[in-house]
């Protein structure tokens, strides 16, 4: 159970980081999980085969993906809608190739086992319990520094551009600075989640970061509710969790897992954040009703 | 103040406008009138850099300005409203204001991310700064709703306070009248005037007639792309090219 803890840590990372993007910037981005494997893989082939410590490799993970997505989203993000999913997908997809295919430093598709914990000092996060408070740690950090963003003057012009790029344009919001800015620090927050994957996992494969994932976290981001941080977190979640209680299902769980997607999608537009709260205020006149009669 | 040179503009082999110039004065309210489909948006559109210009250059207190992207021209004090309201309607009254304060703050990622004491403090002023403009606009009492429930009418007001939190020297509007009744024509030709007293100059395509004669000093006639007129409301209501463009010939 700890164990599928620790995943909701790391997804609530992930889905938070691209809501920035998709809830509050209102770019869709098809190829997180890239980002998402960037971090871990960066992480991991600099402690593994470089021997560099746990710490910096994260640090350097982090950073170098954050630049790569600076210099990829000038060219990426003047796309709009639909094309910039193709584009972002088609850059998903080239990374989880690189992973498969540069078998020398990634070890291809077995992956690449033996990747050191965190540790401080003579403590080692190398348990479950101690990688849920290590994970959760930054997960708060991750919510605690997205929320203050998103109520300042940088989440206002964001969800300026998500309504009308042309008005927030005329009112002076570099708009095209800001969404490459916030894409980075989305593909930043995205790679230190990935560091921690690979440092708690101590194994990774390319399987993880492909294009499914990528779907599973836009997924995570609407289910939960586009524009709302805590959202994110109750969509990872939800997400995370609901797979391992349908265990129940068996054979057919992921039959039972799409519908309920589809269920949620239509009597939840808003999300989860915004959909039980004005589910529970709709039956409640109802219940008052009843009484008076 | 501003100045158009030989404006042209073609889309594919459509012409939209063809060598469109005069100046507007500094202080004074300027309607551009003319029928339907004279190019009268097409020029704001230009003007306000959503479009390029195919020939022709434009200057804005002496400086050349035909090449600017909107948020360089909004930096440089020029703002603009328009035809079908464009508000940020997922955000609040008081919201879509303060993004009209943007550019008058600097707090980057990392100092909003820690909610730095500097940040705080431009926040604060901001959202008085906000409240200050709604007041003057008589929207404050609708402040915290969501942009797209308002009424269309306070959402003009709202496109104008929003614009008015640029503190530009120069506002262009689209068509702010339409779609607004009496009393609301009444409030938006009081503001205009009010924007006129504190120095900002306002150009305004409008198809209101009575606004126009009562508030503009001046007047530029647009009409199938050309300018058919310029001249204070009195002349340009004598003016017979005018009155043949708009009512025909006999």
């Amino acid at each position: 159970m700890m164990n599928v803890l620790v995943f909701v840590g790391i997804n609530t990372i992930l889905a938070v980081a691209l809501n920035l993007l998709l809830g509050y910037a209102g770019q869709i981005s098809l190829g997180h999980a890239a980002f998402f494997g960037l971090g871990a893989y960066i992480s991991g082939v600099l402690t593994v085969t470089y021997g560099l410590n746990s710490w910096i490799s994260m640090f350097i993970a982090a950073t170098a993906t954050g630049i790569l997505a600076f210099i990829l989203g000038f060219p990426i993000l003047k796309l709009k809608g639909h094309y910039l999913a193709m584009a972002t997908l088609g850059f998903g997809i080239i990374v989880y190739i690189v992973f498969n295919e540069t078998v020398a430093l990634t070890g291809g598709p077995s992956g690449l086992s033996g990747i050191p914990n965190l540790g401080i000092a003579s403590l080692t996060f190398d348990s479950d319990i101690k990688n849920y408070y290590l994970v959760w740690l930054f997960a708060l950090i991750s919510i605690f520094l997205s929320l203050n963003l998103a109520d300042s003057r940088i989440g206002r012009a964001l969800r300026a551009i998500h309504d009308s790029e042309v008005a927030a344009r005329g009112m002076g919001v570099n708009v095209r600075l800001l969404k490459v800015q916030i894409f980075a620090l989305s593909a930043l927050l995205s790679a230190v989640a990935g560091s921690l994957y690979a440092h708690t996992m101590t194994f990774i494969s390319p399987a993880s970061f492909g294009f499914n994932f990528s779907v599973e976290l836009v997924t995570m981001v609407i289910i939960g509710g586009l524009g709302s941080i805590y959202g994110s977190f109750l969509g990872a979640a939800l997400l995370t969790l609901l797979p391992e209680i349908l265990r129940a299902f068996q054979d057919y769980d992921i039959i039972v897992y799409g519908l309920l997607l589809i269920l949620m999608t239509m009597f939840m537009p808003g999300g989860l954040v915004r959909g039980v709260p004005g589910i529970l205020l709709s039956l409640r006149p109802a219940r008052k009703q009843g009484r008076e009669y | 103040m501003l100045r158009l040179e030989g404006i042209t503009k073609i889309f594919g082999g459509l012409t939209a406008l063809e060598n469109v110039s005069f100046s507007i004065k500094k202080g004074e309210i300027t309607g551009i009138i003319g029928p339907n489909g004279a190019g009268k948006t097409t020029l704001f559109n230009i003007i306000s850099g959503i479009y390029g210009i195919t020939f022709g250059d434009i200057f804005l207190d002496g400086e050349k300005i035909s090449r600017f992207s909107p948020e360089k021209l909004a930096l440089r004090g020029l703002v603009r409203t328009f035809q079908n309201i464009e508000l940020f309607s997922q955000m609040t009254v008081l919201e879509n204001v303060m993004v009209g304060l943007h550019t008058k703050s600097k707090s980057g990622i990392f100092s909003c991310a820690f909610k730095l004491p500097c940040h705080l403090k431009e926040e604060r002023l901001i959202r008085e700064k906000a409240l200050s403009l709604l007041e003057f606009n008589g929207i404050a009492d609708v402040a915290d709703m969501i942009a797209a429930n308002l009424p269309f009418g306070k959402g003009r007001l709202l496109e104008i306070a929003r614009a008015m939190a640029l503190d530009p020297s120069i506002i262009l509007m689209d068509e702010p009248a339409a779609g607004l009744n009496n009393r609301e024509t009444a409030k938006l030709a009081e503001i205009i005037l009010q924007l006129k007293k504190s120095g900002v100059t306002v150009v305004l395509v409008e198809h209101d007639m009575e606004l126009v004669m009562e508030i503009c000093d001046s007047l530029v006639v647009l009409d199938l792309g050309r300018m058919l007129a310029t001249g204070t409301p009195l002349e340009i209501q004598e003016n017979q090219a005018v009155i043949t463009a708009y009512l025909g010939q006999e």
